[in-house]
């Protein structure tokens, strides 16, 4: 009994990870309408530069708050970056954009590689949120359900920021129809840095977060990548709610799938998204993307 | 074909068949047979890049399951061509379940689910150790001796390496010029008209999906052979994004082109690994730098700017009408 609610916490707990990597990554293709293929190197770049900072860097070790908060910048900054030098470039070409994110994932990887060597780094679990609850006979670890906090609360930011701010109301307009939005005079290609950005930071914090529980090693960046693409073929693209119940499945079934047929875990992945595609090519929350 | 470029391909023709006389060393021939190897997948990958306008990322996953394939029926005590027939039938086998998904969607939603099938192949390869044995791979003892002839040697699998890439490379003409190939084309730049005109345009993309699989499972079959070892690193998405490099460099959608982008990408991955460590950086440099500088490719690329400059020097008195009649920018 305790092994499987002990086994539900964990499944939640990493759909509550998956849902802050793959909001950003469904909110990107809902507007840019590409799969921004860097979105696992953001994760795993989040995640090395948060280890640097708390493990100490130049003399300063930050706080594991801190550090996680300066992460998701760096990352957000570099995203952006990305999307202002290189992705601008190739207006309209999804194509190639796609591309060039592959690309420049196989460059984050390797240089990823020779600055942090190869061996897995960890980042302790800050000290208050070290231990177990405890409620009956029952017990569970503090850090994982402030993870599933986190990502409950971040999705309920995100979705009052896109459902009822100005900004919000742009980004609706920018990925239902482009061509109407910049008819009535929103710069949706202005948009599209601050969208990208946000995604990246959104990853890079998921990845810090993500980093007492996952450790960061590399190859990181391919184990999550996929996750997140079938979150999206699952959930639908460009829907929050869609990220967030297509994360959960997939936490669920990719948790107890390591646990029942540990080596089928990754190919246990399939069955939904097979489903999903059979039935509803669309997504569960999707609409139907020209 | 005029008689310049017949004469070009005779000439090159004969200098590939004659590789293991005039090259000295095994190394060199082995790299040609790794040139000729990938030029029969990227041709696979041609099939749908250049004349179905469907990119896929899982190709490597494809390639993969042929070459386990050959290993795990190797290992299981069947003979050579047991088990070269029994990975063609389990590569297309997986081609057609590839396809049948794949083809949900079209564009870029055929990239993401073609990526996630490739990863999930690859995840399979790593962790179904029962029957992959996980990251040590499998050896393959020994290679076959078609009609009693010995693959052993850097030339003798060379020679078989070369008739296969001319079996595929005529197949693969043939195709692009039949009927079929005809109607894929079409489905590429006008799905719908395709759909009022009576074609069936999945059904097409399914042929042209499985005619595909056919070339990936054949090289993987000879990559197998020629390493002698399978591990899932082959089936890695840098795989499958290597091959996707040698169809853009060389030029998706023509014949020629990637071959030429098997042979650049290899050589340079040969070159780039003997002296620096990161090819996967090369890798992805070259990629972004193709994309944004060259979009439609080396052999056309280099043909556009070829006709660009020899109009430029015919017409430098009237480059001004010229310059008129230069057309639309596309």
């Amino acid at each position: 009994m305790t092994f499987w609610l002990l086994l539900t916490v964990n499944s939640i707990t990493f759909g509550g990870l998956l849902f802050l990597l793959s909001a950003g990554f469904s909110l990107i293709f809902g507007l840019m309408r590409i799969p921004n293929l860097t979105h696992g190197s953001l994760f795993m770049l989040g995640a090395y530069f948060g280890a640097t900072f708390t493990t100490g860097y130049a003399g300063v070790a930050l706080n594991f708050w801190v550090a996680a908060i300066v992460s998701a910048l760096l990352v957000a900054a570099f995203g952006g970056l990305i999307e202002r030098l290189l992705l601008r470039r190739l207006p309209g070409e999804q194509l190639a954009q796609v591309l060039v994110t592959l690309g420049i994932s196989f460059m984050i990887a390797d240089l990823c590689l020779m600055g942090w060597g190869g061996d897995p780094m960890s980042v302790a679990t800050p000290s208050r949120l070290e231990g177990f609850a405890r409620l009956g006979q029952l017990v569970f670890p503090i850090y994982r359900l402030a993870v599933i906090l986190l990502a409950v609360v971040v999705a309920i930011v995100l979705w009052l920021m896109l459902d009822r701010t100005r900004l919000g109301a742009i980004i609706r307009a920018g990925v239902d129809d482009p061509e109407m939005a910049r008819v009535v005079g929103i710069r949706v290609s202005g948009l599209f840095t601050i969208v990208f950005a946000l995604g990246a930071g959104l990853a890079g914090f998921a990845g810090m977060i993500g980093t007492p529980i996952l450790s960061v090693y590399p190859g990181l960046d391919q184990d999550m990548l996929p996750l997140a693409l079938v979150v999206v073929i699952l959930g639908g693209t460009g829907s929050l709610l869609g990220s967030f119940v297509g994360s959960m499945i997939i936490g669920l079934i990719y948790n107890f799938g390591q646990a029942l047929l540990p080596e089928l875990a990754y190919f246990v992945l399939f069955l939904p998204m097979l489903l999903v595609l059979v039935l509803r090519p669309q997504g569960l929350f999707g609409r139907h993307i020209p | 074909m005029s008689t310049v470029q017949r004469f070009a391909l005779s000439l090159a023709l004969l200098a590939l068949a004659t590789v293991p006389v005039w090259v000295t060393g095994a190394y060199y021939v082995n790299v040609t047979s790794q040139i000729l190897l990938y030029a029969v997948f990227a041709l696979g990958l041609n099939v749908l890049v250049g004349y179905a306008g469907l990119v896929s990322l899982g190709h490597a996953g494809l390639f993969g399951i042929a070459c386990y394939a050959v290993a795990y029926l190797l290992a299981a005590g069947f003979g050579h061509n047991l088990s070269i027939l029994g990975a063609l039938v389990i590569g297309l086998g997986g081609t057609a379940l590839f396809a049948a998904l794949s083809l949900r969607a079209a564009g870029i939603g055929f990239i993401m689910i073609t990526l996630a099938l490739g990863e999930i192949l690859w995840g399979l390869a790593y962790r179904w150790i029962s029957i992959t044995n996980g990251d040590n791979g499998i050896s393959v003892a020994t290679r076959p001796a078609p009609f009693g002839l010995s693959l052993a040697s850097a030339s003798g699998f060379y020679y078989a390496t070369f008739i296969v890439f001319l079996l595929a490379l005529a197949a693969a003409a043939v195709f692009a010029r039949s009927p079929l190939g005809a109607a894929l084309r079409g489905t590429r730049d006008q799905p719908r008209r395709m759909n009022a005109l009576g074609y069936h345009v999945w059904m097409t993309r399914f042929w042209a999906c499985m005619f595909s699989g056919l070339l990936t499972c054949v090289a993987g079959i000879l990559f197998v052979y020629y390493n002698q070892f399978i591990s899932p690193q082959t089936l890695a998405l840098t795989s499958s994004a290597e091959v996707l490099l040698m169809v853009i460099s060389g030029g998706a959608g023509t014949l020629l082109g990637p071959i030429v982008g098997a042979a650049l990408v290899v050589i340079v991955k040969n070159i780039v690994s003997a002296y620096i460590e990161r090819w996967n950086l090369m890798l992805g440099a070259i990629f972004v730098a193709i994309v944004i500088f060259m979009p439609e490719g080396l052999v056309p690329g280099t043909a556009r700017l070829w006709r660009m400059g020899w109009r430029v020097l015919r017409h430098r008195a009237n480059d001004v009408a010229v310059a008129d009649t230069a057309g639309p920018k596309s």
